[in-house]
């Protein structure tokens, strides 16, 4: 039978990760998501599956604990919110550059700096266009519901596996707290060095045998011409991931006039902001991203041909809008609504803005 | 059927795990549930909120700026939520500490003595449980065979013997909670 759940974001995340055969968790705590290594702690995995769930010194040591846990093939996570994500960002360029999959979580809060510890959408920039020196991309994946908290460690690790690259859940405070029923997944056992050499090659630094030369993971490439080649063998994964893994949700776009970008809990306010303004007879759509790297551009593309305009929702002072911006061509107006600090926009602020911004498009 | 709720008073008063039986309680007769707190420095002896919101369809936003009903503990909160009731919605409240009562006409207003009642069944936790006995006499949106497996769920086993006296607690709620003024 399947196991339906009253939980916050951060434990649905962190109990999934569990089931998902998640070899090890390196955390640090800070709010909004110091949820996730309590609930691992109070758990105790170590004793369930052998799980590692290590309370690291810091943020760096802890991204540099999952390098060296990748490094090994085995599947590492960790956590932390906007401003240690920042602390971590030295480590995950090293892992694209050394090609290691792990999965990261950052469940935002309002910036820059400490900022504020409320929810918060302003690392949109940060995990999608880098973040972290060199040419590099993550594949950001954008939960709006609990339950996706909870199915996005298991789909992340196979993105991050299948392309070797780091994978990051960009969530915020608001999901990250809420409660939500969650239905969990099925227990799946921890892999062995054998299986994870059958499954995704023998790469990972797993002991060498006398068949095969040495596995080196590295970064650094002091010939020049090598690491242009490394560079153009990591941007073709990129071009495949961006042809392959687009996922989005539409949400009554198909009659929609006027429609709505926003993901995570922008999307959740969206919905009920298409739900409000079709009650008074005004045609809204939504469409939701949920791959913000790689971002739903022809879909927004096609929207464009037969909408009258696009409003980028966004908690933060807008980021995805550029993205919105670069799908659409010119073809519609896109505005950008959006509140900073840690405050989250009411259904019926945005319902303003959506009218005022109709309004704009009729005269 | 979708109601949107607001539970809104001091930390400490129960605010926070009496939206979560309720929303344990929505669960169990196969409801979607959302379960939104205000989270923070906040919690720390200040005001407190939380927004439930248990329906038979899919839940949109989580963060909303009006409700069918708010649950009132403090006068904080009164002066916050009283003007995001929905028309002909329900405010709830526990007059003790309330200076400014609620003005609104078009909507229902009822009153539970919470802090008596819960020091007359001497146990002063029992408090966010009369509350909620007597918003459930008002909306029954969940059955009481729910909000018993909700106590078992969301109390942790070793509490469970107190679940009899939480029953007791709702009980007293339904039996106490005066409606004071009604739009019809």
């Amino acid at each position: 039978m399947e196991e339906v759940k009253l939980m916050k974001g951060n434990e649905a995340m962190a109990e999934a990760a569990i089931r998902s055969g998640v070899d090890a968790y390196f955390g640090y705590p800070i709010t909004p998501q110091s949820e996730v290594i309590e609930y691992l702690m109070h758990e105790e995995p170590f004793k369930r599956t052998g799980m590692v769930v290590l309370q690291a010194e810091s943020e760096l040591a802890a991204i540099n604990m999952v390098y060296g846990a990748a490094a090994c093939g085995k599947k590492a996570m960790t956590s932390s919110s906007s401003p240690g994500i920042s602390l971590k960002l030295e480590g995950i360029s090293y892992m694209a550059g050394a090609e290691l999959p792990c999965l990261i979580a950052n469940v935002m809060r309002g910036g820059p700096g400490l900022g504020t510890i409320q929810p918060g959408q302003s690392d949109y920039f940060q995990a999608v266009k880098g973040g972290g020196h060199g040419d590099y991309n993550l594949i950001v994946l954008a939960p709006s519901t609990v339950q996706e908290m909870a199915d996005f460690v298991n789909l992340g690790f196979d993105l991050a596996f299948k392309y070797r690259n780091p994978v990051m859940i960009l969530s915020d405070g608001a999901i990250g707290q809420m409660m939500e029923k969650v239905t969990l997944p099925k227990q799946k056992e921890r892999l062995s060095n054998e299986e994870i050499i059958k499954r995704y090659g023998s790469w990972a630094t797993t002991g060498k045998p006398e068949s095969r030369e040495r596995n080196i993971i590295t970064s650094l490439n002091l010939k020049s011409e090598l690491q242009e080649i490394h560079n153009q063998h990591l941007q073709n994964k990129f071009k495949t991931a961006e042809k392959n893994e687009v996922r989005y949700e539409q949400i009554q776009c198909e009659d929609a006039d006027y429609i709505l970008v926003a993901y995570g809990t922008s999307a959740r306010i969206s919905q009920k902001v298409v739900q409000l303004g079709r009650e008074k007879g005004l045609k809204l759509g939504l469409l939701r991203p949920i791959t913000l790297w790689p971002f739903p551009k022809k879909i927004i593309s096609e929207l464009a041909d037969h909408t009258k305009g696009f409003l980028s929702v966004e908690m933060s002072a807008g980021q995805m809008i550029e993205d919105v911006l670069l799908a659409v061509e010119g073809k519609a107006p896109v505005a950008h609504f959006g509140r900073m600090g840690g405050m989250i926009p009411s259904p019926s602020e945005v319902l303003d803005a959506v009218e005022k911004e109709i309004n704009k498009i009729l005269k | 059927m979708t109601e949107e709720i607001i539970i809104a008073g001091f930390g400490g008063q129960g605010v926070l795990s009496l939206g979560k039986i309720l929303a344990y309680s929505g669960i169990m007769q196969d409801q979607e549930v959302s379960w939104m707190p205000s989270y923070g420095p906040e919690m720390r002896g200040g005001t407190a909120n939380v927004t439930v919101i248990l329906s038979d369809d899919r839940i949109n936003s989580p963060v909303l700026n009006e409700f069918d009903t708010a649950i009132i503990l403090n006068q904080q909160s009164m002066d916050k939520f009283e003007s995001m009731v929905k028309p002909g919605g329900l405010l709830l409240y526990d007059p003790n500490g309330i200076s400014h009562h609620p003005k609104r006409k078009d909507i229902k207003i009822a009153t539970i003595e919470g802090a008596k009642e819960a020091s007359e069944l001497n146990n002063k936790k029992t408090f966010n449980m009369v509350i909620m006995g007597a918003f459930l006499k008002i909306h029954p949106i969940v059955l009481m065979e729910n909000v018993h497996k909700g106590l078992e769920k969301s109390l942790p086993p070793r509490h469970h013997h107190m679940i009899p006296l939480n029953e007791k607690a709702i009980k007293v709620g339904m039996e106490e909670v005066k409606v004071i003024h009604d739009y019809k």
